[in-house]
């Protein structure tokens, strides 16, 4: 007796998982549009961003982190459509829509500046140089609000080592893409572009100082940086720069966009510091986003163990 | 003007709220709903300041003399939206804690003009009653209106002085403002001159 077996569905028949998505958004949308028409509402406004956001792929064999806090994680729906980003919009509820399309691969990034052998490095190797980890950190803007976010990456020392800089490399710069075409931000004068940001060697050397190209376990949205962002929890959100394109080893301190912008506002230290207000606001607390109350702001942001980077330093002069 | 539309008008004056408690309530009011209430409030008070001051203007070069019924409408409308922007700092910001409430208006310069600009925008909300302006009489009434050139202009640095680095928004408002004012500036010149000129000529008349 002949017993047929099921057939498996064919490949070709299997939605694939961004069509599978843009279905559901579909007609999630449809039943948000009708009710919206029926209330009279505006769509634009009801349309949440979320629906925005790009389905990402997931990342393989996360390791956990003994650096990760155990606080909630902040929604990921709200980390992925609050984003200051200028290089998209000064508006931090655009850069969701407005990186959609940006464009991560092919992506290189270029090793120069004082090191051994000055090289340009495609993306997915520099990703492939570690095992990726997950790393649950504080992340505290400078305009009083924070977020806790599960990255994804590694140690950016783990990137240096390879990179072999020479001696008098003292400092390391980051530099942001810029490209007109897809970052519209960047047709104004708001600020110097390309964004350039920096550390002091041991700073990018220290373990936190993370290399990061993903979170939530997934690969990094656009408009949270994609494709290699840094993140230094430590330190206020605008040092942890997006998109970059370069890294230069260099002896001289590299002058951060911020700092270009008002010098007395933003240093280039921007350690996360409850005793050093902001000229214009004060430092001394900070809402984390979903609650109500605003809480306390901890020195380096609840990262003691980069004090020693900064012992013997004055940090309200050194800002 | 028709007669349902002083309160059409009202209505859409609660519009902002609305619009603010309807989101809320649908939990569309996005990652930092505080922030979003703060800044929306903030910008319906400069609105209403720049629709208030336009009225003037605005009938005198359109003949629509009819508006003017509606300026105390504007104008309080301008005040309540101050005191839901000040509500929102002293309560969803501050918590009450009036310490750190005054450490703030005193120290930051970007809250003392916002403070100022509020607190002038009180008395001209109090006396803008027809009482009020009887009691004062319509000179020492307009003379303390006057208080809301500074009340808008303080608003104006009030933003200016907050915004990080894209100060488009704030320079939009400062643009219409300096308009606005600036047609009184000119009105009151012609007006001097003309007054001047009737003068003269009274006192030619007199020689002769």
């Amino acid at each position: 007796m002949l017993i047929k077996k099921a057939a498996d569905i064919p490949s070709s028949e299997i939605t694939p998982r961004s069509l599978y998505l843009n279905r559901r958004k579909f007609l999630a949308g449809a039943a948000l549009a009708g009710a919206a028409a029926a209330a009279g509402v505006d769509l634009r406004e009801i349309a949440s961003p979320s629906s925005v956001a790009q389905a990402s792929t997931k990342i393989d064999g996360l390791q956990k982190s003994p650096f990760s806090t155990n606080e909630a994680i902040t929604p990921y729906k709200d980390v992925t459509n609050y984003n200051n980003y200028y290089e998209f919009s000064t508006d931090k509820y655009e850069p969701a829509g407005l990186a959609k399309n940006f464009r991560t691969r092919p992506w290189t990034v270029t090793l120069d500046g004082a090191v051994k052998k000055k090289q340009v490095l495609d993306v997915d190797t520099i990703i492939k140089m570690a095992a990726p980890e997950e790393r649950i950190y504080r992340h505290r803007c400078v305009e009083g609000w924070s977020i806790v976010v599960p990255w994804v990456g590694f140690s950016l020392s783990e990137l240096i080592k390879r990179a072999d800089p020479l001696p008098k490399a003292k400092f390391v710069e980051f530099t942001t893409l810029f490209d007109l075409q897809q970052m519209p931000g960047q047709r104004g004068r708001v600020l110097e572009w390309p964004y350039v940001e920096g550390l002091r060697m041991d700073e990018a050397m220290h373990p936190l100082a993370l290399l990061c190209f993903g979170m939530y376990g997934e690969v990094l949205p656009n408009q949270d940086g994609a494709p290699l962002r840094m993140v230094i929890p430590w330190k206020y959100g605008f040092k942890s720069i997006k998109a970059i394109v370069r890294i230069r080893f260099t002896g001289d301190q590299p002058v951060n966009t911020w700092n270009i912008s008002a010098p007395m506002e933003y240093g280039f230290y921007s350690n996360v510091n409850p005793n050093v207000d902001h000229p214009r606001w004060s430092q001394a607390t900070e809402r984390r986003l979903g609650e109500f109350r605003k809480r306390p702001t901890l020195m380096f942001n609840g990262y003691d163990q980069v004090a020693p980077l900064y012992s013997g330093m004055d940090l309200k002069k050194n800002f | 003007m028709v007669r349902w539309f002083k309160p059409v008008v009202f209505l859409a004056g609660l519009g902002p709220l609305a619009r603010l408690g309807w989101k809320a309530y649908m939990g569309r009011l996005g990652a930092n709903p505080i922030e979003v209430i703060t800044h929306s409030t903030g910008d319906w008070i400069l609105i209403f300041l720049l629709v208030t001051l336009s009225v003037t203007p605005v009938r005198k070069l359109t003949g629509q003399l009819w508006l003017i019924r509606y300026r105390r409408m504007f104008g309080l409308f301008a005040c309540f939206y101050a005191v839901l922007h000040f509500l929102t700092y002293i309560w969803l910001d501050k918590f009450f804690d009036m310490r750190e409430v005054w450490a703030d208006v005193s120290k930051r310069r970007f809250i003392t003009i916002g403070f100022t600009g509020f607190v002038l925008l009180i008395p001209l909300a109090l006396t803008s009653t027809a009482g009020w302006i009887r009691r004062l009489g319509g000179h020492r009434w307009r003379a303390l209106h006057r208080l809301i050139y500074v009340s808008a202009i303080a608003g104006v640095i009030h933003y200016w002085w907050l915004v990080k680095a894209d100060i488009s928004k704030p320079a939009q408002y400062a643009f219409v403002l300096s308009l606005l004012l600036g047609y009184r500036v000119v009105a009151w010149l012609v007006q001097k001159r003309k007054a001047a000129s009737v003068l003269a000529r009274r006192a030619e008349v007199a020689q002769e």
